[in-house]
C-alpha cells in the first residue's frame, strides 16, 4: 500500500516534469521559429532587390525606379557625426565613474540615470531635440538628427567604458602610481590602453544601436529625396526612407524598403558580431 | 608606455627648477582632467533633466487648454483643436499587456530551455543567436508585420477568432470583426516577438547567477528538473526575472516603429482588440511632422511627456530590482 502510493507520487512527479520540459522546449521552438522566420523573409525579399543600382542611384520619385545612394550616404554621415559627438563625452563620463569617482555617491546616481537613458523610448529623444534645435532654428537639419543619435550613443558608451575600466586590475594602476605618474597619465596610458578593446566594443555596439534608429530622426533630420552634403538641410537616412517607402502604395518603393531593411540588418548583425569577437579577446593583451 | 617615458624625460634630476615646473604641470593636468570627466558625468544627468524640462515646457499650451481633461478625454480632433490622451494611453497599455502576456511565458521557456535542457554543444550558439536577435532594429519587425504577418493574420487567425467566439459573451466583444489584419492585437503580437530575445537573454543571465551547489543539492535529494526550476532556480532569481520582464515592458511601452506600421492609427477606444487603435509613440511618429498649430504640436509633446513618465517609472523599478540580484550574486 505504502509502496503503491509512493509509486503513484513518483509517477505524478515524473509526469509533471515531462510536461514542463515539453512546454519549455515548445516555447523555445515557438519563439525561435518566429525570429528565424523574420530573418528568412527579410533575406528572401531583400536579396531580390539587390542590384548595383541600389548603391549608385538616388531614391526614385513615386512609382519610378532608383536606388538608395542618398539615404546610405546620409545614414553614414549621421552616424559618423553622432559618434563624433557622443563618444568623447561618453568615454569621459565613464572614466569619471570608474576612476576618479569610483566610490562617490554621484557615480551611483549617474549610473542609475544612465541605465534609464539606455532604454528610454527613442522617440522622446526626437521630441527633445526637436524642442531644443529644430524649433529654435526654424527648420529640420542633419545637425539635429546627428545630435539626436548622439544622445542615444552616450549611455551605451558610458556603460561599457565604466564596465571595462572596472575590469582593469588595480595592481596596474598602483604600479605606475608608484613610479610617480600622476593619475590622469595613469588613466590615459595604463587604464585606457588595458581597456581599449572593451571601449571600442562599446562604440561598435553604439553604432549598431543607432544604425536602425528611426524614431529620433523622423522630426529632426526628416528626409530628403535628393543628395545633399548640407548639414543645415534635411538629410535622408535609411531607416526613415524604409519607413516612408514601406507605407507607400508603389511596388518599386516597397521593394527598395525591403532591400534597405536587409542592408540595415546585415550592418547591425555585422557590427554586433565584430564587437563580440573583439570583446572575447582578452581584455589585457 | 613610451609617452610616459617621454614625459619622464622632462624631469632632468639635476635641475630643481625644471623639476618643480614639471610637477606643477602634472598636478594641473590632473585637476583639469578630473574636472573634464566630472563635467561629462554631470552632462549625463543634465541630459535627463533637459529632456524632462523641454517636454514640460513644450506641453504647457496643452495643459493650459485642457488641464486634467487631457488625461480623460477621448476626442482627438485636429480640425477643432480638441485633444485627449486617453485612447493613446489605452493603446499603449493594451498592446504592451498583450506583448507581455505572450512574450513572458515564451521567453521564460526559452531561458529554461537554454539553462537546463539544451545540449551543452548547442547552448552557446543559441544564446549568442538570441542576443544578436535582440539587437535587430524595430523597423525590421514593423515592415515584416505590415507585409507578411498582418495579411496572414487577417485571412487565417482573425476570422477563426471571430467565428469561434461569436456566441461566447464578453469574448465576442473582445474579438469582434471585421478582420482588418492590422490593429491592437497585431501590434501586441509583433511587440511580443520583439521583446522575446530581450527578456530571454536577461532571464538566461539571471538564471546563471544561481550557485550550482544549490541546484546540485536539489538534484541530490531527488528533485526532478521541473522541481529544481520551480523550487530553487525561480525563487532564487525571482527579483531578477521581474526586473528583466519590466525592462522588456519598458521597451514595449516606448516602442515606436514596430507598432506604427501595424496599429492603424485610430484615436478611439473600442472593446475589440482586432480593431485599429493607436499608441502614444505611434501617434507622435505619425502626426508630429504634419501637426499644424501650437495646441496640436503641444498635445503630441504632452503625450511624449506622459510616455516618458510611464517608462521612467517602469525602468527605474526594473533597474532597482536587477541591482538587487546583482548585489546578491556579487556576495
Amino acid at each position: 500500500m505504502a509502496l503503491n502510493s509512493t509509486n503513484a507520487l513518483y509517477a505524478r512527479r515524473r509526469w509533471r516534469n515531462k510536461i514542463a520540459t515539453m512546454l519549455s522546449i515548445g516555447a523555445a521552438g515557438f519563439g525561435l521559429t518566429w525570429l528565424v522566420l523574420i530573418l528568412l523573409v527579410l533575406v528572401v525579399k531583400g536579396v531580390g532587390g539587390l542590384s548595383p543600382s541600389v548603391f549608385t542611384e538616388m531614391t526614385p520619385p513615386p512609382g519610378g525606379a532608383g536606388g538608395l545612394l542618398n539615404p546610405i550616404i546620409g545614414s553614414l554621415m549621421l552616424t559618423v557625426l553622432a559618434v563624433a559627438f557622443g563618444t568623447p563625452l561618453g568615454i569621459l563620463a565613464g572614466t569619471y565613474m570608474a576612476e576618479y569617482g569610483r566610490y562617490a555617491k554621484l557615480t551611483e546616481v549617474v549610473r542609475f540615470i544612465n541605465d534609464i537613458l539606455l532604454s528610454a523610448p527613442s522617440i522622446v529623444v526626437g521630441l527633445f531635440v526637436y524642442e531644443i534645435m529644430v524649433a529654435q532654428m526654424g527648420h529640420f537639419s542633419a545637425w539635429a538628427g546627428a545630435v539626436a543619435l548622439a544622445i542615444i550613443v552616450i549611455p551605451v558608451v558610458v556603460r561599457t567604458t565604466e564596465d571595462m575600466l572596472l575590469l582593469v586590475p588595480n595592481t596596474l594602476r598602483e604600479a605606475s602610481a608608484a613610479l610617480g605618474v600622476p593619475q590622469w597619465l595613469v588613466i590615459r596610458h595604463v587604464a585606457y590602453r588595458a581597456a581599449r578593446a572593451g571601449i571600442i566594443t562599446g562604440v561598435l555596439l553604439a553604432i549598431a544601436r543607432i544604425t536602425g534608429e528611426t524614431a529620433p530622426l523622423l522630426f529632426t533630420a526628416l528626409n530628403n529625396q535628393f543628395f545633399s552634403w548640407d548639414l543645415n538641410a534635411p538629410m535622408a537616412s535609411l531607416p526613415v526612407v524604409i519607413f516612408q517607402f514601406a507605407l507607400s502604395p508603389y511596388d518599386d518603393w516597397q521593394q527598395l524598403a525591403w532591400t534597405g531593411a536587409l542592408l540595415i540588418t546585415v550592418a547591425v548583425l555585422g557590427l554586433s558580431i565584430l564587437a563580440r569577437v573583439l570583446s572575447s579577446k582578452k581584455v589585457l593583451s | 608606455m613610451d609617452a610616459t617615458v617621454a614625459e619622464g624625460n622632462f624631469l632632468p634630476a639635476h635641475d630643481e627648477n625644471e623639476r618643480s615646473k614639471a610637477l606643477r604641470r602634472f598636478r594641473l593636468g590632473d585637476r583639469v582632467f578630473k574636472i573634464v570627466t566630472l563635467a561629462s558625468a554631470m552632462a549625463v544627468l543634465a541630459l535627463l533633466a533637459g529632456v524632462i524640462i523641454s517636454l514640460i515646457h513644450g506641453s504647457i499650451p496643452t495643459w493650459q487648454a485642457f488641464g486634467f481633461d487631457f488625461f480623460t478625454s477621448q476626442s482627438w480632433n485636429p480640425v477643432k483643436d480638441k485633444f485627449g490622451a486617453l485612447p493613446a494611453i489605452y493603446g499603449t497599455l493594451l498592446t504592451s499587456f498583450i506583448a507581455m502576456l505572450i512574450g513572458v511565458p515564451v521567453s521564460l521557456g526559452i531561458a529554461i530551455f537554454l539553462t537546463e535542457i539544451c545540449p551543452q554543444s548547442l547552448r552557446r550558439t543559441i544564446s549568442i543567436a538570441i542576443e544578436l536577435l535582440a539587437g535587430i532594429p524595430s523597423i525590421i519587425y514593423g515592415i515584416w508585420g505590415l507585409f507578411i504577418f498582418a495579411p496572414w493574420f487577417q485571412t487565417t487567425i482573425q476570422p477563426f477568432l471571430i467565428d469561434t467566439f461569436a456566441n461566447v459573451p464578453v469574448l465576442n466583444q473582445l474579438f469582434a470583426g471585421p478582420p482588418y489584419g492590422i490593429g491592437m492585437l497585431t501590434a501586441g503580437l509583433i511587440l511580443a516577438v520583439m521583446v522575446l530575445p530581450f527578456i530571454a537573454s536577461i532571464t538566461r543571465e539571471v538564471f546563471e547567477t544561481v550557485p550550482p551547489v544549490l541546484k546540485e543539492a536539489a538534484y541530490g535529494v531527488g528533485c526532478t528538473r521541473w522541481e529544481v526550476m520551480k523550487r530553487v532556480v525561480i525563487p532564487y532569481t525571482r527579483v531578477g526575472i521581474i526586473g528583466g520582464v519590466m525592462l522588456g515592458l519598458g521597451r514595449a511601452l516606448g516602442e515606436t516603429m514596430a507598432v506604427t506600421f501595424v496599429i492603424g492609427n485610430a484615436h478611439r477606444i473600442v472593446p475589440s482588440v482586432l480593431a485599429p487603435g493607436t499608441t502614444i509613440s505611434a501617434s507622435i511618429a505619425n502626426e508630429f511632422t504634419e501637426a499644424v498649430g501650437d495646441v496640436y504640436t503641444s498635445s503630441l509633446i504632452a503625450l511624449g511627456l506622459i510616455l516618458f513618465f510611464i517608462t521612467f517609472v517602469v525602468l527605474a523599478a526594473a533597474r532597482l530590482m536587477l541591482m538587487r540580484i546583482e548585489r546578491k550574486a556579487g556576495k
